[in-house]
């Protein structure tokens, strides 16, 4: 393609080559769904289709993911978009003979709501969907990920050929620049302003770079983006390219996400030979080429400056620099670095313009951001929602609330580096600054709900631990600071915690975040400092009671059998696989505290009708009772007898 | 070449353009303390024990590691504060944690009253300074030691091969070593890798 007007052939082309009433199976192949089964899904629908000689009348294609893991695999079946979720290979031959063929909805596949028992025809009718504003992973569920025509054919490339052919690079910059978009990885320094100090730096040779090294426990909002829409990527990092002056980009990926990597591998290679990467883009003049860089699975290397000496083939540490990678980054060239998700919302801010993006968000967080919803939450996923949404809506209106009946807690949002929000701020806005304010951060997207079950303390001490093995050593309130930190959290837990322990703590955290070297150690104690801020309780609980409030901390509770609520049926000491129940035939059981392992099998499988093991924290567990006080006297058996 | 005046501790100072507030400091007889700095080495910024408070245009003092601090002009510099104490009494605490018998530790540590029975003792030796690592990559260019893992995990370690042609009769990293520890785990390569032949 060397013009507009070819951009618009090709997409003409592809579209009159399509029948909009052709029945089309989405079957998404996203790494989530293809974990619960899709591949065999997929595999059984083109069986299925070829078998009843439908090859010329049906389209099916795997997608990129929608976002409702949670009920993966997911179908849709467009025209009509309806869709079928936790879809297996044995429901295949009834969907396409009765939906696709005969267009009757099979009601057992639909979406029902769980407090309403109301079933959801259509995709945008299940509530998960509803309150979303997904301009991003929107049509991931629609576009084929591994089709350069299927982007093409939903209007990409629209805006590359719009940045490229009808405005200047200074015009592009101003247009991101009033966008207000802010970067999605998490530190949320305005692109634009980014990009234009880049454009200025000295120095012909510029590059810029995907950050793609998503590693926050429990996220993959880029995974998402990357798999099922690897041009939308591509094309925001070209517009950014021109904007900046560059004419070399690369994408650093870790190795962990192989579909991916073998994605955009192919959306590169299609997009070089449809003319819109390489050598003159469109007839432009202007040249850009991509090189995918893999990681080798280092947390750190999503730090930026760590991520630039990764790419210069060094060990992935972050440098101490005081000049901005902006003007001196990879080989100390000016290089922009922005995360998956930024690059992406880069297209459509060109094509519809800054005023379409800033329509949504607070005063100063525009636009739509990813999240991935998970932990102790009903419907599990990646949810695309306005800035300024309440953490309140994205929690009970998209996420379904908390299951089994529990009680929120807590959500922990931005990653190891990010904090948790308590219940009486849920209230809060989304958006980088209003997170920032309550203790927490944006991050990258990272949304783990936690109900009471979960221990703070405990929550603190597992993202320290993660952070003991991902920072890369080098400074040392980093490294050393945080393993005196996991020390005495691991302490505490273990009911060893001693009075000093937590200003202790303080003091290490203050200095990792004043004097550590890279934005990770200066965050790391973030976890630490904002379970302390909101659940100071939950730490003196642990120190001062030897009681773990939310019952979790192994070393601190103790497995109990109520006598008046036990009714000797024998099964908890049958699952005890530490011999440690001492039962008998209508005997009130007894745990052996001496035996018990804390496993919690007998808590688990005790018969909710009678709930008898119950959790003691803090307080000594009650003498055993003696063998004529444990008789069970079955009162409507020796009625009988009698 | 540009003339830069800062001012450290209140003493007007000069300096060239491209200086380090380190190596301004060091030319006009100011100590600040350090670790992991040497003057054949590029700046390496791990250890933090020289981080000073800059101000500078009216801002915020603000907490920068003066190895690689540029000295701009005008700048103000405090070698001593209390923020700039309390971040080198904790970093000395922390590394008493693992080398508790290093005289350079616990000198500087008795100047910043580091109270290292505060920290959980780990002795490990390797203070992670890297200064026998940097020296034999960036001076002698032979890479016969480096680091190996990352976080708490990471280790020095010598490449045997490499140690056992280069090392017998090099040895200059030994003296960098503030813990010894570098010692101990070269005689702990050789005698296991290659016996005798390091000499």
């Amino acid at each position: 393609m060397c013009s507009h007007q070819d951009l618009e052939t090709v997409r003409q082309e592809i579209l009159s080559k399509r029948d909009s009433k052709k029945p089309c199976i989405s079957i998404c192949t996203g790494t989530g769904c293809l974990a619960s089964g899709a591949g065999e899904v997929m595999a059984a629908f083109t069986a299925e289709i070829e078998s009843q000689g439908l090859k010329a009348d049906v389209d099916a294609k795997g997608t990129g993911c929608p976002g409702f893991c949670e009920k993966g695999p997911i179908v849709v079946i467009y025209p009509e978009e309806i869709c079928y979720l936790e879809v297996k290979p044995e429901d295949v031959a009834e969907i396409v003979s009765q939906t696709v063929k005969e267009n009757k909805v099979i009601e057992r596949l639909l979406y029902v709501d769980s407090a309403t028992g109301e079933k959801a025809i259509h995709e945008s009718d299940i509530p998960f969907y509803k309150n979303q504003e997904r301009t991003i992973i929107g049509n991931n569920i629609k576009i084929d990920s591994k089709s350069i025509d299927d982007y093409i054919a939903f209007g990409g490339y629209t805006g590359l050929a719009k940045a490229l052919l009808k405005m200047t690079p200074e015009e592009v910059l101003d247009e991101v620049k009033k966008s207000n978009l802010r970067g999605r990885g998490g530190g949320g320094f305005p692109t634009g302003r980014k990009w234009e100090e880049a454009r200025h730096a000295a120095g012909d040779i510029k590059y810029v770079i995907v950050n793609a090294d998503e590693g926050d426990p429990g996220a993959f909002m880029d995974r998402a983006v990357l798999e099922g829409n690897p041009h939308s990527v591509l094309e925001g990092l070209t517009i950014g390219a021109y904007a900046v002056g560059s004419h070399e980009g690369f994408l650093y990926v870790r190795n962990e996400y192989p579909l991916a990597i073998e994605n955009v591998l192919i959306a590169i290679e299609k997009a070089e030979e449809y003319g819109l990467l390489g050598k003159n883009i469109l007839g432009s003049g202007f040249d850009f080429s991509v090189k995918v860089h893999r990681g080798a699975g280092a947390f750190v290397c999503g730090e930026s400056s760590a991520l630039m000496t990764a790419l210069e083939g060094k060990a992935g540490e972050p440098r101490p620099k005081y000049v901005h990678t902006v003007v001196k980054g990879v080989w100390d060239r000016p290089s922009v670095l922005n995360n998956v998700e930024t690059w992406a919302n880069v297209p459509p801010i060109i094509e519809k313009g800054s005023d379409w993006f800033t329509r949504y968000g607070t005063e100063k967080s525009k636009g739509t951001k990813i999240f991935s919803l998970v932990g102790k939450i009903t419907n599990t996923g990646l949810v695309e929602v306005p800035m300024g949404i309440t953490l309140n809506d994205i929690i009970y209106k998209i996420g379904g609330g908390i299951p089994d009946g529990k009680k929120f807690k807590a959500v922990q949002t931005g990653g190891p580096s990010g904090g948790c929000i308590p219940e009486r701020l849920l209230d809060l806005q989304v958006g980088f600054d209003e997170l920032t304010k309550a203790g927490s951060m944006m991050g990258s997207g990272g949304m783990i709900v936690l109900d009471e079950d979960t221990c703070m303390v405990d929550v603190a001490r597992y993202f320290l631990e993660f952070l003991t093995d991902e920072s890369c050593g080098k400074c040392v309130p980093c490294r050393e600071g945080i393993r005196q930190m996991l020390k005495i959290l691991t302490k505490i837990t273990k009911g060893k915690g001693k009075p000093g322990d937590i200003e202790l703590l303080q003091e290490l955290a203050e200095v990792a975040s004043e004097a550590a070297l890279c934005a990770l150690g200066r965050s790391a104690a973030n976890p630490f400092l904002s379970t302390l801020q909101y659940f100071r309780d939950e730490y003196e609980a642990h120190i001062n009671e030897k009681r773990c409030p939310a019952l979790a901390c192994k070393e601190l509770i103790n497995y109990y059998i109520e006598p008046e609520k036990c009714k000797a049926c024998t099964t908890c000491a049958r699952k005890c696989p530490a011999d440690a129940i001492i039962g008998g035939k209508n005997l009130i059981h007894m745990v052996d505290q001496d035996k018990c392992t804390k496993c919690g099998t007998c808590f688990e499988v005790c018969p909710d009708r009678f709930a008898a093991v119950t959790k003691l924290s803090g307080v000594p567990v009650p003498a055993n009772l003696s063998e004529d006080q444990r008789v069970i006297v079955r009162e409507v058996r020796e009625a009988k007898a009698s | 070449m540009k003339g830069i005046t800062l001012k450290i501790d209140g003493e007007e100072v000069k300096a060239r353009e491209g200086m380090t507030v380190l190596k301004a400091a060091q030319n006009a007889h100011i100590r600040i303390p350090t670790l992991c700095y040497h003057k054949k080495l590029e700046p390496y910024g791990g250890c933090r024990l020289c981080m000073v408070e800059v101000e500078s245009r009216g801002s915020a003092p603000r907490l920068v590691v003066s190895c690689l601090y540029p000295a701009q002009n005008n700048i103000i510099v405090r070698t001593r504060s209390p923020k700039v104490d309390r971040v080198r009494k904790t970093v000395l605490e922390l590394l008493l944690a693992h080398a508790p018998n290093s005289f350079e530790l616990k000198e500087l540590g008795k100047e910043y009253g580091a109270d290292e029975s505060r920290t959980g003792q780990e002795p490990s030796f390797c203070i992670h300074c890297g200064l026998c690592v940097r020296y034999c990559a960036e001076v002698k260019k032979k890479d016969a030691i480096g680091f190996v893992d990352r976080g708490i995990h990471k280790e020095i370690g010598f490449v045997p091969e490499i140690a056992s042609k280069e090392c017998g009769k090099c040895k200059e990293c030994f003296p960098l070593c503030p813990t010894e520890a570098l010692q101990a785990a070269y005689i702990f390569v050789e005698a296991l890798a290659f016996p005798g032949q390091g000499h």
